[in-house]
Order: C-alpha cells, then structure tokens, then sequence
C-alpha cells in the first residue's frame, strides 16, 4: 500500500514539476519536454492506481488507458516537433533577408527563393529547400 | 437503432483516411464526406427528439472496457448545430482553397476534426472524452497552422501547447475520479459521486483544464492570434465549434457529474470570469484593427456570457425556471455557432477581396461586396443579441433568472457587454455606408458566400423565431413566452 502511495504521489509530484516548467521556461523544447514531463506523471498516477494488492493481478482497466495516453502523448510530441520545424524554416529567410538587405522590418510575407550567389558567405546551406 | 451512433464518428474519420489516400481528389471526397457526415449527425439529433436518449456500447464489449456512446438532448443540439454549420464550412471551403495546394491538407484534417468534435458530444465516458478531446485539439492545431506563415504557426504552437495541458490536466481529473469510485462511465459514476475531497479536486482538475481549452477569461491568452491567423474557413470552426466542446463538457460535468458539490460559491466564480471575459473580451474586440482579430475577441466574450448562467443555474431549484436557464444557456451556445462561423466565413471573404483586413481601409470593399457586408450585419446582430436572433432570447432568460435569484449584479455585465457589442459591430458595418463613391459592379461569387449567408440567417431567423425545437429537444417543455 505505501509503495502504491509513493508511486503516485511521485506521479503528481511530477505533473506538479512538468506544470512549473511548462510554465517558466521560455525554450520551446524545454515547454516539450515539460509537457511529457507533466503527462509520465499522469500516467504514473494510473499504473499506481492499477495495483490491487500482492495476491490480486492488477487492475487492467488503467494499464490500457496509458497505453492509450502514451500513443496521444507520441502523436501530440511529433505533431509539436513538426510545427517547431516550420516554425524555424519560416524564420530563416526573414532572418537572413534582415541581414543581407539590413532593413528592420521583419515582414510576414517569405521573401522569393535566392539564388545560391546571393547566400551571405559562410553561412552553411540548409539541408531542405525552404517551404 | 442506437449502433447509428457510431456513424458521425465514422462516416468523416472514413472520409479523412479516403480523402488522404486520394489528394487529388481530396475536395470531391471530402465535400461527399462532409454531406454524408451531416447527414448522420442531423438523423441522430432527429431520433433523440422523436424517442428520447439513445446508447449503445461498441464491438459487445461490457461498459468498463467497452467504447460507450451515448446521445441526450443536450447532445444532441449541439450535434445539429455542428453538422450544419461544419457543412456550410465545407461547401465554403471547397471554394475557398480550390485550386490551391493547401485543399490536399485541409480535407483530411478538417474531417478527423470533425470525427473528434462528434465523438466529444456522443462519447459516454471520461477517458473516450479525454481521446476525443485531444484528437480535437491536434487536428485543430494542424488546420490553423495551413497556411504556414510565421505568426500562424507560432499561434497555433501555443495553442497546441495550451491544448496539451488542459487536457492532461482533465487527465488527471480521471484518474482521481477512476481511484475514488473505480468507474469512467459518466453515468454510473454520477450515481456514485458524494461531497468528498477527492471529487471536488478532481473537478477542480478537469473544469480548469477544460476551461482553458475553452479560454475561459484569462485563460483566453491563445485564443486571439490563434483563431485570427488561421484561414477563413478554420476561423470559423475553432471558434463556432472546436471552443464548443469543451464547453459543452464543461455544461455536462457541472450539471450532471458534479451536481452533488458544485455549490453557490464556485459557480459564482465561473461566473465572475464570465463577467471579466465578457467585459475584456467586448473592450479588446472594440480596440482591434483587424476585422479577424475582432471577430476573435468576439468569442472570448460571448463564451463570457455562457459562464454566466452557472450561478443562476446553481441557485434555482430544479424545474421551470431552471430549465429554461439551461436551455437559453444552450441556445446562446448555438446561436454563437453559427453566428461566429458566418461572421468568419464573410471576413475571410473581405479579406480575400482586399488582401488584408484592417477594419480602418475596409470602406470600399465593404460597398462592394454586399451579399457579405449584409452577411456581417445579420451575424453582427446576433453576436449583439438584437431581437429576433437567438442570443436576444438567451440574454433575455439570463437576465430574468438575474432578477429571480436576486443576483443583480449580473445585470450590468449583461447590458455593458452588449452595449460594447453593438459599438463595435457597428465600427465594422459603418465601413460600408462610408463616402466613398458606388461601385459600378458587384462582386459575386455564390458558393462562398451563400454559407455565410445562410449561417448568419440561420443565427437571427432560425433560432430566434423558431426557439421551441431547442427547448423540444433537451426534453423541457415549451419555450418561454
């Protein structure tokens, strides 16, 4: 039973770390991880609530929800890494268009697709072509 | 009869895939989908009215492992309202991105957003409402992010981000609720429930959850830029019905799961941020530039004014009079819908015709397009609550059930907000009676703008004059007079 009480206490104690993070933190990756964070706690929650005791088997109704959650939590944390990444591929060219034409305005409209000459020097090229 | 259920879940989920498998001929799949998917949805709302609550439970498995579907009236009113108004979104939409390569990426998202909007108002238990909800909020994200610019995705990011906390914290509402009673089944589990700690927090959990996904003022934060940057036809479904679900939940959970310890007092502070979403929401949509922004902050108030019936419910005793709180409650929620979503839809129009949509510029086009700028005034009235829409009914319940229950300080709330809403309605409409010279044509293009259209008709005529259905529906008797 103490053991069933330590478990999911850490599992809040979690969700309680993950919010706190999620919420202080700037990073979009450190938010991500946070959020996954916040959602293990959940789930620890669930595998203690599993736990009928050493005789009984435990509880299968909880193991099958994580199994759940733990597919949604995959699918939400791709989803977020997609966006992050077009997030920063629609930032380079303003970014570089700020430093090559040093006009301030960082527009929302993408700028056309340079050619390979007039890339600033050094710079190394992206690997994809911007979209 | 009840395995129909199953059917405005599949029927689009169907389509999705099949829209996915054929991206060429996404548009064509997914308009046959969306007309079939409303089509089930309006049957299901059709058979709860004629033979009362229907269930059913998935694949013969029992309740606790089975998938249970479930349709009340409450349900099934909002289920009406969301075929039709996902359907005038999806004739709108089919317009709107012909031709362009972002068609191919919207059928599939906009019909599982669909499927997810479907399951959250049939879904009989928690854990099902949990999946639904998040599947809802991921393809929501995915369609606001469309168009790929800068600030829509970094919107959408946070709304996304703001989505996922507000339903793990829903999640752990459950898990305490499945510890303390050993059941996710909404029905048996409100014949369980008792004033226990452990209830009250877990219905802290989930209504703070949910009220973000809602954006309860001030959890409001995400919803403007989010909803302002998405294409016109996603605008219209995040804040007519993606908002709606949780919301609805919310309505569900505090008028039948926790009926037994939501007393006076945390009604009264729903209902107090209510006031402040109303009042901040009606200020900031009077201050917009942008005529999407507007429309945006427009909704953060109007779901204001849905969290004001929580204290007047909590203090009525059941019968009459609380059920016709309960009903105006839901038929503001419906005529939002509507309104919100052909007040989107002709934006999204304006802002097609003038490549932009600051409200100050928009005089000459709002001349020449009158079919939308006359869309943008009937749904404008019903977002004010003008008679005969059908927010004039809900506003006028709610401030009866204000004066009944002695609880007058609702009242100024209700009449500064719709003041503000009429102000800045009429900032917008008066673009189109500007001084600027008469159009020699008009601009005309039917597909898109006889949704709108018909939307905001829907908003003033259908629910105004013809409230008894709602009442009819939800099982209450007949309409107040």
């Amino acid at each position: 039973m103490s053991a069933q009480f330590l478990y999911g206490g850490a599992g809040i104690l979690l969700f309680a770390l993950g919010l706190w993070s999620l919420l202080v933190h700037e990073a979009l990756l450190r938010k991500l991880i946070a959020i996954n964070i916040a959602g293990g706690g959940v789930f620890h929650v669930f595998i203690a609530i599993a736990y009928r005791g050493d005789t009984a088997p435990p509880d299968p109704v909880p193991h099958a929800l994580v199994l759940t959650g733990i597919v949604v939590a995959v699918s939400a944390t791709a989803l977020v890494l997609a966006l992050h990444r077009r997030l920063e591929q629609a930032e380079e060219p303003a970014a570089d268009a700020e430093v090559l034409s040093e006009s301030a305005s960082a527009s929302s409209a993408a700028p056309p697709p340079r050619t390979p000459a007039e890339r600033t020097p050094g710079t190394p090229h992206p690997e994809t072509p911007h979209g | 009869m009840a395995d129909l259920l199953i059917l405005p879940v599949l029927v689009p989920l169907l389509g999705g895939l099949l829209a996915t498998a054929l991206p060429v001929r996404s548009a064509l799949v997914g308009t046959l989908a969306a007309l079939a998917t409303s089509l089930s949805g309006l049957s299901i709302t059709l058979l709860v009215w004629l033979h009362g609550d229907l269930g059913t439970v998935l694949g013969g498995w029992g309740v606790p492992l089975g998938i249970g579907l479930s349709a009340d009236g409450l349900s099934a009113a909002l289920l009406a309202m969301a075929s039709l108004v996902a359907l005038a979104i999806s004739i709108y939409a089919g317009s709107y991105f012909a031709g362009s390569a972002q068609a191919r990426h919207f059928w599939p998202l906009w019909l599982l957003l669909w499927s997810a909007l479907n399951g959250v108002f049939l879904a009989a238990d928690l854990f099902n409402l949990y999946v639904m909800l998040e599947l809802l909020g991921l393809s929501a994200a995915a369609l606001g992010a469309l168009t790929g610019k800068r600030e829509a995705i970094a919107a959408n990011l946070r709304y996304l981000l703001v989505g996922l906390l507000g339903s793990l914290t829903y999640l752990l509402g459950v898990a305490l609720l499945y510890t303390a009673y050993g059941t996710l089944d909404i029905g048996l589990l409100g014949e369980r429930l008792g004033p226990t700690p452990i209830a009250a927090t877990a219905l802290a959990l989930m209504v703070s959850g949910l009220a973000l996904k809602t954006a309860l003022f001030p959890l409001h934060f995400w919803l403007p830029p989010a909803h302002a940057n998405a294409p016109a036809p996603v605008s219209a479904a995040l804040s007519a019905l993606v908002v709606k679900a949780s919301f609805y939940l919310i309505l569900r959970l505090w008028t039948e799961l926790f009926a037994p310890i939501t007393d006076i007092g945390a009604a009264t502070l729903l209902g107090l941020l209510g006031a402040g979403a109303v009042l901040w929401g009606s200020w900031r949509a009077l201050r917009a530039q942008r005529l999407k922004l507007l429309a945006a902050y427009s909704t953060v108030a109007q779901i204001g004014y849905l969290f004001l019936f929580f204290p007047l419910l909590a203090s009525l005793p059941p019968g009459t009079a609380r059920d016709d709180l309960f009903a105006a409650c839901v038929l503001m929620a419906l005529t939002h819908g509507f309104a919100k979503a052909g007040f989107f839809l002709a934006a999204g129009l304006v802002q097609q015709k003038a490549g932009h949509d600051r409200i100050s510029e928009l005089g000459g086009v709002a001349q020449r397009m009158p079919a939308t700028t006359f869309s943008i005034a009937l749904a404008g009235s019903a977002l004010v609550g003008l008679p005969p829409s059908g927010s004039f009914i809900g506003k006028w319940v709610l401030m009866r059930g204000a004066f009944e229950t002695g609880q007058w300080w609702w009242l100024p709330v209700t009449v500064l907000g719709t003041l503000l809403a009429a102000a800045y309605v009429f900032r917008v409409l008066s673009r189109a009676f500007g001084l600027e010279p008469t159009p020699l044509q008009f601009v005309t293009n039917a597909r898109t703008e006889i949704p709108a259209l018909l939307l905001a008709f829907a908003s003033v005529a259908l629910l105004g004059l013809a409230a008894g259905p709602v009442w009819a529906v939800l099982g209450f008797g007949a309409a107040p007079a």
